[in-house]
């Protein structure tokens, strides 16, 4: 079998000293390259901890976690940044766009970071993101003159401006009514099919879950089932 | 770009008002400590060069006379004596043509000028003034003092029984160019000189007392024939007088007085001035400094989220860091830019607007380029400093909370 993407072994978080809460209690997890799943669970399950530490942007108290073949528990705070830069894309709830960059300049934003200075030719991949969204004639626009729709597919083009080979998403519907949640999980859907880009999805909507090849459920910091769907 | 150049200018032209109040706070600051050095390296300037317009630099004279009682203490026996101080009669400097030379010969002096000097007695009819004589050769007289751009009639030459006297001493005497007044020195020799020329110097005791003749003219007059009292200097920093009248003392054995120490109280009232406005100017700083470091640290607060994302997105601590500084540099270089050229606009229109009765002005405003670039680097570093701690808090923000509590 290939290298996953993403492994997760024993992976047990707590918070606070003295009075220590375990919101992690032992998670093991596999994503493969190309893969479109689900992580599903009430409030409180610990899905946006799952979703910090796979993001490295929080530190498992105990456990492994291997990104693209990397184990991360060696990694400095400029290691991880530079992992985290190269192999995961960011969706968050409410879009994060920088307010004070046009469309195309969010877009370019992780590029940028990566080389850490700005160059002409990240400007047309920027383009080329944001016309496969839909937003090709929005390049120029400040976000606020966006609609919700459109900030959250610039942010999907943003996540995908370093062709990482997974992206995570945390509840990227939430904010949405049913038909633009529906657009903006058909354009994940696609960039996952023709990129073959991992997308692991945090969400509340029993009916996106559905649609997708697998369902992660989370119950207080364990996963409790892991179905896949057979077939595409 | 640079990411951190980048993200800075994002930042300031985004937080539009912020941006501006800030640059309009930094520029008032740098704008009154233009305007405040301007004024005030102006004012003193223009009063060193208002004393200095009658006095010169440095002051050579002969030693003290002074009294050796010929008694003489032994191990038997001792002897407390009072020794009077002896009258000090005018005499000439040794080899005074020789310390000419010596004292023209030192790098620091631009003009030498031996004057024979003593007091005299002009009279005209029934006026009589007390006056003091000055016997010069006129080139080296005018390499010290301004006397030819100051003639109010006339011409400068006192040359032969030719005498240039002071405005108040020819209204005071009633007379004019060409006119004639006798000058008796209290050695009782006596001489009738025509009127060359008037002088203003703008100083009413000179212009009352100094009559101005030929060395060899006031030689007779004051029984100094082939001597000079005194050698007048010029320097080229004017700063350096103490210095170099010490060194002329410690080379000659001649008393050197500088104009420093005849004025010790004017120079003690101008450093007193200067440390006044440079605490003024300290404060300032501290204000601007704070102004910078608020707006800073609010913008970081505001911008938590959107740093946590940067971070997300890859960008580094370090990165973050000089986001801040930029912004801080950034908002000192236009504010000095802005502040420089209104504080020296300020002082033009000051110096414009208060004049004297001769037109000239008041406040004489001097606008260096050393004042511009200091005040310039002042800012420029407020703003880096008052932008570390900023920074420091925004570079160690933790991604996920700044995410989840932004």
């Amino acid at each position: 079998m290939a290298e996953p993407v993403l492994l997760l072994e024993g992976v047990f978080k707590s918070y606070g000293n003295g009075v220590v809460t375990e919101v992690l209690k032992g998670v093991d997890l596999r994503v493969e390259r190309g893969e479109f799943a689900a992580l599903i669970g009430p409030s409180g399950s610990g899905k946006s901890t799952l979703l910090n530490i796979l993001g490295l942007l929080d530190r498992p108290t105990r456990g492994r976690l291997t990104i693209a073949g990397e184990d991360t528990a060696h990694l400095d705070d400029a290691g991880l940044t530079r992992l985290r830069g190269r192999t995961i894309g960011f969706v968050f709830q409410f879009h994060h766009l920088l307010p004070g960059l046009s469309a195309v300049e969010n877009v370019m934003m992780p590029m940028i970071a990566a080389t850490g200075r700005t160059s002409k030719e990240m400007v047309p991949r920027a383009r080329r993101l944001l016309e496969r969204v839909g937003l090709g004639e929005k390049a120029g626009a400040r976000p606020n003159a966006l609609s919700g729709g459109q900030q959250q597919r610039v942010a999907i083009a943003r996540a995908l401006a370093l062709d990482p080979p997974l992206v995570l998403a945390d509840e990227p519907t939430g904010n949405l009514d049913t038909k633009t949640a529906d657009q903006i999980f058909e354009v994940m859907r696609e960039f996952n099919r023709e990129l073959g880009v991992a997308f692991l999805i945090v969400t509340h909507d029993p009916r996106l879950a559905t649609r997708c090849d697998r369902t992660i459920d989370l119950v207080d910091g364990r996963i409790v089932s892991d179905r896949r769907r057979a077939g595409p | 770009m640079p990411i951190s150049w980048f993200l800075a200018l994002r930042f300031f032209r985004e937080g539009r008002l912020q941006s501006v109040l800030i640059v309009v706070g930094v520029s008032v600051g740098v704008a009154v400590m233009v305007f405040l050095s301007a004024l005030i390296d102006g004012l003193q300037t223009s009063l060193v060069a208002q004393t200095l317009g009658t006095q010169a630099h440095v002051v050579v004279r002969p030693p003290d006379e002074v009294a050796r009682p010929m008694l003489a203490s032994s191990e038997a026996v001792a002897i407390a004596a009072r020794v009077e101080r002896t009258a000090q009669r005018s005499r000439s400097i040794v080899g005074w043509q020789q310390v000419v030379e010596g004292l023209s010969a030192i790098p620091s002096v631009t003009a030498v000028s031996p004057t024979v000097t003593g007091p005299a007695v002009a009279t005209r009819g029934n006026a009589t003034r007390a006056v003091v004589l000055y016997g010069i050769d006129p080139e080296r007289f005018a390499g010290i003092y301004p006397i030819r751009e100051r003639m109010v009639a006339g011409r400068f030459e006192p040359t032969g029984t030719g005498c240039v006297i002071g405005r108040e001493l020819a209204l005071d005497l009633g007379v004019g160019e060409g006119d004639r007044l006798r000058l008796g020195s209290v050695e009782g020799a006596s001489e009738v000189y025509t009127v060359a020329g008037v002088f203003d110097l703008g100083n009413r005791e000179v212009n009352r007392r100094w009559v101005v003749i030929s060395t060899r003219g006031a030689q007779t007059l004051l029984d100094l024939v082939g001597g000079v009292s005194s050698v007048d200097l010029r320097l080229r920093d004017i700063y350096s007088a103490d210095e170099v009248a010490a060194d002329i003392t410690a080379r000659t054995g001649l008393i050197a007085d500088s104009w420093m120490k005849t004025n010790a109280q004017l120079l003690v009232a101008l450093r007193s001035q200067s440390s006044s406005s440079q605490m003024i100017q300290f404060f300032v700083i501290l204000a601007v400094a704070m102004g910078i470091a608020s707006v800073l640290v609010v913008s970081v607060v505001q911008k938590g989220k959107e740093i946590g994302i940067l971070r997300a997105m890859g960008v580094g601590r370090s990165s973050v860091l000089w986001v801040f500084l930029i912004q801080g540099a950034m908002v000192g270089l236009i504010g000095s830019v802005i502040g420089t050229a209104l504080g020296t606009g300020l002082g033009v229109l000051f110096a414009g607007m208060v004049r004297n009765a001769d037109g000239s002005p008041t406040f004489p405003v001097t606008v260096s380029l050393a004042l511009v670039a200091r005040s310039a680097a002042i800012a420029f570093f407020t703003g880096v400093f008052a932008a570390a701690l900023p920074a420091r808090s925004a570079a160690r923000l933790d991604p996920a909370v700044a995410i989840r509590n932004g």
